[in-house]
């Protein structure tokens, strides 16, 4: 009976979206009041029912109804609570469920939030909105559906496949999605702002806080996927250049330009064009990314199934929207007038600078992760495109990038000075320097670039508090003023530099770990020792443990300094899944400080012996410590009085400004 | 400076950046792609020791042994051709005899095939696509492999 009222009420959801599809823009074309305003209910009508869905679809999860196939084919009723919810997403069908959801969602926000959107714009952005939830909600009825009964129900469920078992699966699928489908409001203001033909400054200030959303979620979405891979995949990378973790960083990298061109847009109404091509490039990233996921094309973790029709659908969803959004593009954007003026060297030159390097790079991931499909497809070669192709084209196209951060919000608007602000980051460039020469001296055979990737970082991270200094003349003046200029000072300026603090800290980890972390392999019996890094590991043995759904085979281990302290004990684990005869490596973590010690058991040896990969991970909890500041910025920049959702009228903003100043 | 100059500054430094990653890549893409081959394919093109392929197949059962040093050494095959190959480390968590793998590394002179990546499977019906397709084209394909046991009785058409 849920089933079908789910089923049921994702069918009113898609006959909704329909009507929001159509209506409101006809009211815009004929400045119909009453059929523009229709977009707003609806919108909010639509997110109800599919809502309803997912709540239909997740109590069948809950409750273990394994009369539904969906739930049948991914959930066990030994399961515990939090995983038997968290599989909902755990599977194709849901995993649509949850983006739909999602979709809905930011298309209610924006009918409820958006109180003070220009009539039009708002009844076409919904409109577009609506587009894209009816073409998903579409493919959910006609390929995916989860509500689908079988005759028979089966007693037992053939479980969560074991990889996805994890508090991970609770985390990162919807912030991912939060950001993905966070841009398709972007995309939808762009689209609106096409059809009517009109955009101003006023139009970044209403997108940047949906940018800037999407922009956080998908920051810790990513970072939250690559600590899961990190911990749960055993051999302890945190990064693979695999194509489903491009598909996510290619539209973090479009997001970021597109945060920093409506900067631009917002303060001195230049990059207009620019940022809408950005705006439309960056759902359109997020469109690939789900095709390449979902349609099969590739095999991972992620491609929870292979029937050929969806991956069609999708290609098909793909084809209309960024093809009709990039023919919308050519047709409509030379209408748009031009901004400001600005000289090269100026706060909007290095913005233009950050986004030329941005979408480069962006460029490269997207070729590189496309390329050995385009090539099957054409010549049926099987080719493979490793992390040396990404290192060596990102790499190099992100380094300019990650120098030339710092001098940013340093620099003028219009026109800027680049020896005062060189002369500014003196105290950062000595601090680097330090840096590099203090990491040749620690240094025993590491590689000779690893000290210039500390130096970069620390120059970021010194250059984003020289920019805090600046702004709130550290040092210059007495500390009570100091206190009221840091206090006066917008929130998006503290958000702009955490978030930049927030990549040098990643930076950091990364070459660190890269350069510094050393691995051990062995096959070990009780009572062996193995020695790494400043540590030595004691294997004790193994036992078995039972859990709800599994049984783990643990192996004990205690760890010391090298000198003799006891630091504690290390418990990995072989984890086997009876429902699916399956196994999977439960790593230990023994955090020091940022640093990371890292052992995993392999299939014990006829011998009695246990294989283990043990690898020390210097600073490697940077890497995500810098995501979060990075998140942090972004939540501090959110709050930012003249970035609210509901934003506030042209007259106090204008007060608020002086006061700021 | 115009407004034009402006422009078309922008535009040279846009087209500059671009104009340098495409360098990169095509300088990438020259030695930085791994092809996958089936044992089939090994059998018939003579790859050259040292080049960097994936090799992909099935574990041929009853051919893995393990040495010392966690050494072990197994056989791929397609059905009509068997590749040696050695490796050294923890194997993944699925790995096992007669099921699906996919190998990196590269052929030795004496014609072993030396890997140093064992790709991990991520589930008891996954099938490494490659290697769906090389055994799909040997004509070894059976079709349970692609298939996850037990259907439910009167399942509906999926």
């Amino acid at each position: 009976m849920i089933a079908e009222l789910g089923h049921y009420a994702l069918m009113l959801a898609l006959g909704l979206s329909l009507i929001q599809s159509v209506m409101p823009i006809i009211g815009t074309r004929n400045n119909d009041v009453v059929l523009m305003s229709m977009a707003v209910p609806t919108a909010l009508a639509q997110f109800a029912f599919v809502a309803m869905a997912f709540l239909a679809l997740a109590t069948c999860y809950v409750t273990s109804d394994f009369s539904v196939l969906n739930v049948y084919e991914n959930s066990n009723s030994t399961m515990p609570l939090l995983y038997r919810f968290t599989s909902v997403w755990g599977n194709h069908e849901g995993s649509m469920m949850l983006w739909v959801s999602i979709l809905t969602l930011f298309g209610a926000l924006v009918a409820a939030l958006g109180t003070n959107l220009p009539a039009k714009l708002k009844a076409n952005a919904l409109a577009v909105q609506a587009w894209i939830a009816a073409a998903f909600e579409l493919f959910i009825l006609i390929t995916s559906n989860p509500f689908v009964r079988i005759a028979n129900a089966p007693f037992q469920g053939r479980d969560l496949n074991p990889v996805l078992q994890d508090p991970g699966l609770a985390f990162h699928p919807p912030m991912l999605y939060l950001g993905y489908v966070g841009f398709s409001i972007v995309f939808s203001f762009a689209i609106a702002a096409l059809l009517e033909g009109r955009i101003d400054a006023a139009w970044a200030r209403f997108t940047r806080p949906w940018v800037l959303g999407a922009w956080m979620c998908l920051t810790l979405g990513i970072a939250g996927g690559s600590y899961w891979a990190y911990y749960e995949l055993g051999w302890g990378g945190f990064w693979f250049w695999d194509p489903v973790e491009n598909a996510s960083l290619m539209p973090w990298l479009a997001g970021t330009a597109l945060l920093h061109s409506a900067v631009v847009m917002e303060k001195r109404g230049a990059l207009k064009v620019w940022t809408i091509l950005l705006a439309i490039i960056a759902f359109s990233l997020s469109l690939i990314g789900t095709f390449l996921v979902r349609s099969g094309v590739l095999t991972s973790v992620h491609a929870f199934a292979n029937d050929p029709r969806r991956g069609i659908f999708i290609l098909a969803i793909l084809i209309c929207f960024i093809g009709g959004a990039l023919a919308l593009y050519a047709w409509r954007a030379p209408l748009l007038k031009q901004g400001g003026l600005f000289a090269p060297i100026s706060r909007e030159g290095a913005l233009v600078f950050n986004n030329l390097f941005l979408t480069s790079a962006c460029a490269t991931v997207f070729v590189g992760t496309l390329y050995p499909l385009a090539l099957e497809a054409l010549t049926g070669d099987k080719i493979s495109v490793g992390p040396p192709f990404f290192n060596l084209t990102f790499g190099p196209l992100f380094l300019p990038l990650l120098i030339a951060m710092p001098f940013g919000p340093l620099l003028g608007w219009k026109r800027g000075d680049l020896l005062a602000a060189a002369q500014r980051l003196l105290a950062a460039t000595i601090l680097a320097a330090l840096a590099i020469a203090a990491s040749f001296a620690l240094q025993r055979n590491g590689p000779v670039l690893a000290p210039f990737g500390v130096g970069v970082a620390v120059f970021i991270m010194a250059g984003a508090l020289v920019d805090l200094a600046e702004r709130t003349m550290f040092l210059r003046i007495p500390p009570a003023a100091m206190l009221r200029r840091a206090i006066g000072l917008p929130r998006s300026a503290w958000g702009g530099a955490f978030a930049h603090f927030g990549i040098g800290v990643t930076l950091m980890g990364i070459v660190a770990v890269t350069a510094w972390g050393s691995e051990r392999i062995a096959a070990l019996k009780p009572g062996d020792n193995i020695d790494i890094a400043h540590f030595r590991l004691t294997f004790d043995g193994t036992f078995a443990r039972p859990g709800p759904n599994y049984s783990d085979l643990v192996g004990h281990f205690t760890v010391r300094r090298t000198g003799g302290e006891l630091l504690g004990a290390m418990e990995p684990s072989r984890r086997t899944f009876p429902a699916r005869n399956m196994a999977t490596t439960e790593a230990a973590l023994m955090s020091r400080r940022l640093n990371q010690i890292y052992l995993s058991l392999g299939d014990p040896n006829p011998d009695g012996s246990v294989p283990v990969r043990l690898y020390f991970k210097p600073q490697v909890l940077m890497i995500w410590l810098g995501a979060v500041i990075m998140f942090i910025g972004g939540a501090l920049s959110l709050s930012d009085r003249r970035l609210r959702v509901g934003a506030p009228r042209p007259a106090k903003v204008a007060a608020l400004r002086v006061a700021a100043e | 400076m115009t407004r034009k100059q402006r422009r078309l500054s922008l535009i040279g430094g846009g087209i500059a950046v671009l104009a340098v990653a495409v360098a990169l890549m095509l300088n990438a893409f020259r030695d930085n792609i791994v092809f996958f081959n089936s044992p089939s394919d090994v059998a018939e093109k003579h790859i050259v020791p040292g080049t960097r392929i994936r090799l992909g197949g099935l574990v041929k059962t009853g051919s893995l042994v393990r040495g010392d040093h966690m050494s072990v050494h197994f056989e791929v095959t397609d059905g009509s051709h068997e590749t040696k190959v050695a490796y050294q480390g923890v194997l993944p968590d699925l790995f096992r005899e007669g099921q699906g793998v996919v190998a990196e590394g590269a052929f030795d002179s004496a014609g072993l095939f030396k890997a140093d990546t064992i790709l991990a499977k991520h589930d008891e019906t996954y099938m490494p696509k490659e290697v769906a397709d090389a055994l799909k084209k040997s004509g070894h394909w059976k079709d349970e492999y692609g298939r996850r046991a037990a259907m439910p009785v009167g399942g509906p058409n999926k």
